[in-house]
């Protein structure tokens, strides 16, 4: 299946944006994604081996958050994955706050 | 360098005067090289913090994932993001640095001042993983296009 990197990340991808991957679960994928690409893991995993709390992973539109078996969710050859990582921010609480 | 048309960065700056007093928030689309990064395209997001929308802004995942599936078939790429300060100075707050993850990409803040957009600053976020992650100022070069001569103020 194809895996979609995002732009921080394909720097461990040799620049590729989309990286095909075989496996038969996301788990799968992902085992063979960071085994391609070993310098990814770390970008993408804790030190438990969970998914960092900033990385979401879609497959195809779907949370993997929020499917019934995360990880151990089956792919087909023709689903897609998206690793994004999230975009929030905004200003000081209140002006008692200082700026860094 | 952020490179970036007047006719882009007029209009996240007039985003950020639309939402006011809330935030706005929007993607940059284009490409990156060894000059900075290149916006081709600006792309209004909405901003999932209805609880907090003066103070805070998020981009639902789902958004990103279609904007950067459009960006795909565009051949471009996300290159940054642009959010507004409403009565805020335009540089980066502790929580715009916790949540900003996208190392390599252009954060652009627009402070907006009793509805008017202010200054407009970049900040280039680099490092190589959350631990060493640090915002560098970054210029903005504004293009203006030979054809269409910009009008008001720059």
């Amino acid at each position: 299946m194809n895996i979609h990197i995002p732009t921080p990340l394909r720097v461990y991808t040799a620049g590729a944006e989309t990286v095909a991957v075989p496996g038969a679960t996301v788990a799968e994928v992902f085992d063979h994604l960071t085994s391609q690409f070993p310098e990814l893991k770390q970008q993408l995993f804790n030190a438990e081996g969970k998914l960092r709390s900033f990385v979401n992973v879609y497959l195809n539109d779907e949370d993997l958050r929020y499917l019934p078996s995360k990880e151990a969710t089956t792919v087909a050859s023709t689903d897609e994955l998206t690793i994004i990582p999230s975009i929030a921010g905004g200003t000081p609480c209140c002006n008692c706050c200082p700026l860094l | 360098m952020l490179h970036i048309a007047y006719s882009d960065y007029e209009a996240l700056r007039a985003h950020g005067e639309e939402t006011y007093p809330n935030e706005c928030c929007g993607v940059l689309l284009g490409k990156s090289d060894a000059e900075g990064n290149h916006v081709h395209q600006i792309v209004r997001a909405g901003n999932t913090r209805t609880d907090s929308a003066h103070n805070r802004y998020n981009i639902a995942p789902i958004e990103l994932v279609k904007i950067q599936r459009q960006a795909r078939g565009l051949s471009l790429d996300i290159v940054g993001f642009y959010h507004s300060h409403p009565d805020h100075p335009a540089q980066w707050s502790p929580t715009d640095f916790a949540e900003a993850h996208w190392i390599g990409c252009s954060y652009v803040i627009t402070a907006v001042e009793k509805g008017k957009a202010a200054i407009t600053n970049s900040f280039l976020l680099t490092g190589t993983t959350e631990e060493d992650k640090k915002f560098l100022d970054q210029s903005i070069e504004i293009e203006v296009a030979t054809s269409t001569p910009p009008k008001g103020k720059a």
